[in-house]
């Protein structure tokens, strides 16, 4: 297969970027699409280029580090993969595919396609945790969870934390994200002597990065490569009006 | 009272505001509808007329409208800030964007079809609201035979105190009423005018589409057994019947009278 | 036999070592806490466990990762379960048969005392992590659920689907923020160690560039902390992470630290076989998956050729023409065996010419007859049903199957395109875990006083091999239980330590030099990218240093491996400046790291003239094919001291006094 690219490329947060084409010849099918960037890379090296900075590691989708927005989407085309597990068998010979960085107030570019998603990090700072210091826990099935309330927490737990669903919405909202986390240790029974601190804080959080608000478009949730699911962000809301009427 | 500004001006406290608000404008859509419905019984616009003065008189309906206006509008100005908050929080555009692949196009387009709703009930209000209150708006007289409520009507030279007078005498009801049955009538004679009117029930139809439950999902009210239901609702009455049933009116004083 | 090498193993019965060390472990009081500084390099479960730990007990904590944030690591990735001698199955479990399991497991190769040490504490771990929310997979009546892994005969390991790994990850992970937030730690994501400061003797920080920048920085620290995982990335095809590296350990190793049986190399039986040249890494399947699916190759080597071609499916191979070539070996563990005994069974069958791909190198993962058998019956028999078809057989099975594997059969089509539930998955072994790892004593300090090396990155607990669902029971136990206490050990004698300013002469020095290395990479300016080193590097690793190695091939790949790295030092292209985000940059300086691991691996595997776990030397096998090991002559650690002009190899005798060390049979 032959491919043709725009991608963006940007040297630094302080530079001004630009779109740039590029064309991949010999791609496999059974390639993913990394691989094809590596193979570019490789050839941008050759020829004196500067390669294109991604953000990538596991390469089987779970730590959350890609985040190329493909032809207008996070992920590219397919639902609940992330870019590392997105195929070029996707694609179609001669195909032109445009490839930009996450785009969000609060994600600045670090390099071309390669974003700071450290605002995640720091709203989980705010509260994304139970306080349970180390050696201070009892017996683990001194407290049963039952099984459905378990799943649905381990649905919400599954959060790779990659910001597609920030990069989909149009709003650039974090509300997926931080109400996955909310929705996870609310569930269980261990988050809730915390759990309207926790709520108020997140969201105080997340306000202060600069993410917008939620729009209920449903994209993120549809964009999400682990399918969290949008009753997380109903939930939240509750918690978080809970929290404000009842708390202290 | 510290802590209800600082919710109000987190990020889901604003949301809350928009759909609480929404939702009270839905229910007051059904009411305004309700009323308007007046404007299809053939009886020379007696009833629409005595519920135009019952509307603008009532001290507590008054009050409420006055309250309506106030979260019309603030609905409206808040919606428009929010998109601008909303729009900072992506200073730097996608050159491709895909929207129609994770949703649909009404939740995209909430500001737009709002910015469409606010224009149009400033033409709205100008037309009939301003006309009725400011305007020169002749009298009807109307008389209803007791008996067999038959119901004739004319032009009312006279002047009387206020906007209705109603009296009994020989078995005949007369009402003397400002007649904005036929402002109303007169105004969708106007071609323009009623693509106007049909074109922003589509608008306020499209908003409904995702308002009505998005504001639910605002609420937190989210569930697998209800979401479908809340979703019919806002796709079936605030979206086909309620936008129809506004848009019917003024085709009707165009084609059908 | 150099006595540094004191592994400090306490004095006393077995299951009192831990009890009474930590009874009379020295303590730091929690005004002098405030005041020491430690540094921890990486996050992954052994690094943010322990940084979470540490801040948490009132120690100043500075927390490094090269990934963006620290929940990335590498550790996020671990699929199928925890470990833990609960014995909540009620069959038969218990801390010495954990122990016990995990030394034979380990071939013989891991010390008791620390391996009862961890047995000891897994319990503790699941407490931890459940207090913490990780939502682990349950029963209805609400009770915590297991499964068994290979090398044991009892379901001890706990799960959360196949996303274990992440959900302990985040578990530390929001402990590390919750310090974090509360300023306890301090963050640095995005920056990587580039070398030791070592002052006196001892660990007194390090010299880390902040990767968007390019800036070196200068950090102190009482102690240093190396959590920085395995280094498998020396094949570069491996199931680790792009990122993963030994640049970490291996600056360490330069700088004292001694790297112990460097050549002890899990390689994983199921992962998905490579499809073609571009490959840039493996995808494993969770070993949990041989719970339920049957390893078989076709019995008949025309049928194996007609698969090969593409002219007849598996699904058509009857069952009598089958070879479960597990099942026929090991009939006591079937499909259970530890993963160096699938794996050299895999290839063993493959060399053979049974293999079933193209490449001629995959063996089938069969889940049709437990999908249908086992769980499709039991639903059938739940609904009801008395005379289930096959195809609602078949349907309530992959219902079953895919509550418990769900995302790994979702990926499995996703990277092949072939569906799991329609045909069975074709597996090869793929490097996955590296066992060996700098050496540290008891209290898990290299040869390197106050430098530390916890998790993937020491060599401590698994010996030659390391069982599943053991790896994330290790960097917990280091991080949550283990280095909290051991490291009092070594500051209690710290406390009058003041800060050290880094301007002291050995942090310039030591940044100078990590300057000069770098800039020296960039001027190299060839014309062969860091790949295609990595890559060659890759090629002779696992061609000669993978599953099966033999004298004569270790010679060789020294030799090519000394003639790639003059290579690379000549000829590699390293684009763009040493002031920026630089991501080739920061490959060059890994893969130059792995060019000379990659030596003393080889010297290492040569040295050690026995078959043991995943060290397999051809010429030291049974008639039958199996591991031969040589007690009397190594049952010891190798642990590589690297000096001027190459290694030297220092041996740390293991002592089986409770254990009879026996040759392992898992037949």
């Amino acid at each position: 297969m032959k491919i043709n690219l725009k991608v963006w490329r940007q040297k630094n947060n302080k530079a001004k970027g630009e779109l740039k084409d590029y064309k991949v010849d010999h791609v496999s099918p059974d390639m993913s699409f990394l691989e094809m960037f590596d193979v570019l890379n490789e050839e941008l090296i050759t020829k004196g280029d500067d390669p294109i900075a991604f953000d990538h590691d596991c390469r089987e989708g779970i730590c959350g580090s890609c985040s190329m927005h493909i032809n207008g989407r996070p992920h590219g085309p397919l639902a609940g993969v992330t870019t590392c597990q997105l195929h070029m068998r996707s694609f179609s010979d001669g195909d032109t595919i445009v490839v930009e960085p996450w785009r969000a107030g609060a994600f600045p570019v670090t390099k071309d396609l390669s974003v700071d998603r450290t605002a995640f990090d720091r709203i989980i700072a705010a509260g994304g945790f139970i306080s349970v210091n180390t050696g201070n826990a009892q017996d683990a099935n001194n407290l049963p969870i039952g099984k459905e309330q378990a799943d649905e927490a381990f649905m919400s737990a599954a959060c790779i934390g990659c910001g597609a669903c920030v990069a989909a919405c149009k709003n650039a909202s974090a509300m997926l994200f931080v109400s996955a986390k909310v929705s996870q240790l609310a569930l269980l029974p261990q988050g809730q002597p915390e759990a309207k601190m926790r709520v108020m804080a997140m969201v105080n959080q997340m306000d202060a990065e600069g993410f917008g608000s939620c729009t209920n478009t449903g994209a993120c949730s549809a964009e999400c490569p682990k399918g969290i699911d949008l009753s997380n962000i109903a939930r939240m809301n509750r918690e978080f009006f809970s929290a404000n009427l009842t708390g202290k | 009272m510290n802590w209800i500004i600082t919710f109000l001006k987190s990020s889901i406290g604003k949301k809350l505001l928009m759909g609480l608000t929404g939702l009270f404008l839905c229910t007051f859509l059904i009411v305004h509808l309700i009323g308007n419905l007046q404007l299809l019984k053939h009886d020379g616009g007696m009833a629409f007329n005595t519920y135009a003065v019952f509307m603008t008189s009532n001290p507590l309906i008054k009050f409420v409208s006055y309250g309506l206006y106030a979260i019309i509008l603030f609905h409206a100005f808040w919606g428009l800030y929010l998109v601008s908050q909303n729009k900072k929080a992506r200073p730097v555009q996608y050159a491709a964007y895909n929207g129609k692949a994770n949703s649909h196009w009404t939740s995209r387009w909430m500001g737009v079809l709002g910015t469409m709703i606010l224009a149009f009930l400033v033409f709205h209000m100008w037309g009939f609201w301003a006309q009725y209150k400011f305007g020169e708006v002749p009298y009807t007289i109307y008389e209803r035979n007791l008996a067999t409520g038959e119901i004739t009507f004319a032009n009312f030279e006279g002047e009387i105190a206020g906007k209705m007078e109603r009296y009994i005498s020989n078995d005949t009801e007369f009402t003397i009423v400002k007649d904005l049955y036929v402002v109303v009538a007169d105004a969708f004679q106007e071609l323009w005018i009623v693509i106007l009117y049909v074109l922003s029930m589509g608008a306020l139809a499209f908003h409904l589409v995702h308002g009505f439950s998005s504001s639910f999902q605002t609420l937190g009210v989210h569930h697998k057994k209800y979401n479908a239901l809340i979703k019919g609702i806002g796709v079936w009455v605030f979206g086909v019947i309620i936008p129809i049933l506004f848009a019917i009116m003024p085709i009707y004083f165009k084609f059908f009278i | 036999m150099s006595n540094i090498l004191d592994s400090k193993i306490p004095e006393g019965n077995l299951n009192e070592k831990w009890t009474k060390y930590k009874s009379s472990v020295h303590l730091v009081n929690p005004a002098n806490k405030r005041s020491l500084e430690i540094i921890v390099v990486g996050s992954g479960l052994a690094g943010s466990a322990a940084a979470a730990s540490l801040a948490e007990m009132g120690y100043k904590v500075k927390c490094f990762c090269f990934q963006d944030s620290p929940r990335r690591a590498h550790s996020i990735a671990a699929q199928g379960g925890i470990n833990a001698a609960k014995n909540y199955q009620n069959d038969g479990d218990s801390t010495y048969r954990l122990f016990y399991d995990t030394i034979k497991g380990g071939d013989y190769r891991a010390r008791e005392g620390n391996v009862h040490r961890l047995a000891e504490v897994s319990s503790s771990i699941i407490d931890q992590c459940v207090a913490q929310g990780v939502p682990f997979a349950r029963e209805y009546g609400g009770l915590l659920s297991n499964r068994s892994f290979g090398g044991t005969q009892v379901q001890r390991t706990f799960y959360a689907a196949g996303q274990t790994g992440q959900q302990l990850l985040l578990g530390a992970y929001s402990a590390l923020e919750r310090q974090v937030g509360m300023g306890q730690v301090k963050m640095y994501s995005r920056h990587e160690m580039l070398d030791v400061v070592t002052i006196d003797g001892k660990a007194r920080g390090i010299i880390a560039r902040d990767l968007v920048t390019g800036k070196l920085e200068r950090h102190f620290g009482h102690a240093v902390l190396l959590c920085s995982g395995g280094y498998g990335n020396v094949f570069y095809l491996s199931t680790n992470a792009m990122g993963s590296n030994v640049t970490a350990a291996w600056k360490a190793h330069k700088r004292g630290a001694y790297m112990a049986n460097p050549c002890y190399t899990q390689i994983h039986p199921t992962c998905i076989p490579r499809s073609g040249d571009h490959q840039s890494k493996l995808t494993l399947m969770s070993e949990s998956l041989r719970n339920d699916g049957r390893i078989w190759v076709p019995a008949k080597k025309e049928d194996a050729e007609a698969l090969r071609k593409g002219t007849l499916r598996p699904t058509q191979i009857k069952e009598e023409d089958r070879d479960y070539y597990l099942e026929r070996r090991y009939p006591a563990f079937g499909n259970l065996v530890p993963r160096d005994v699938a794996s050299r069974a895999a290839k063993e069958r493959c060399d053979a010419g049974f293999g079933v791909n193209a490449t001629g190198e995959a063996v089938y993962l069969d889940f049709f007859y437990n999908m249908t058998e086992k769980y499709g019956r039991t639903e059938a028999t739940k609904k009801g049903i008395e005379n289930p078809s096959a195809a609602q057989l078949k349907e309530f099975g992959a219902g079953v199957i895919k509550e418990k594997y769900g995302n790994l059969f979702d990926m499995y089509k996703q990277i092949t395109g072939v569906d799991p539930y329609e045909e069975p998955m074709q597996i090869y072994p793929a490097v996955h875990y590296t066992m060996g790892g700098l050496w540290v004593d008891y209290n898990l300090m290299t040869t390197v006083p106050g430098l530390y090396a916890l998790g993937e990155a020491n060599f401590s607990d698994h010996g030659a091999n390391r069982l599943g669902a053991s790896a994330l029971m290790q960097g917990l136990a280091d991080g949550y239980f283990v280095i909290p206490y051991t490291i009092g050990d070594y500051l209690a004698e710290e406390i009058r330590t003041k800060s050290i300013s880094t301007d002291h002469p050995a942090f310039v020095a030591t940044e100078k030099e990590v300057e000069d290395r770098i800039q020296k990479l960039l001027n190299i300016k060839g014309i062969k990218s860091v790949d295609h080193f990595h890559k060659r590097l890759g090629a002779i690793m696992w061609d000669k240093c993978g599953m099966a190695r033999n004298a004569e091939g270790l010679k060789s790949a020294i030799a090519e491996i000394q003639q790639l790295k003059t290579e690379f030092w000549s000829n590699v292209r390293v684009p763009g400046d040493a002031n920026e985000f630089n991501q080739e940059l920061e490959k060059a300086g890994r893969v130059a790291d792995f060019i000379e691991l990659g030596e003393l691996m080889c010297k290492d595997a040569l040295e050690r003239n026995e078959s043991c776990g995943g060290h397999f030397r051809e010429e030291y096998q049974t008639e039958e094919g199996e591991a031969l090991r040589d007690d009397v002559n190594f049952a010891f650690v190798a642990a590589w001291e690297n000096q001027e002009n190459g290694w030297k190899l220092h041996k740390e005798d293991l002592k089986f006094e409770n254990i009879k060390i026996a040759a392992r049979s898992y037949k």
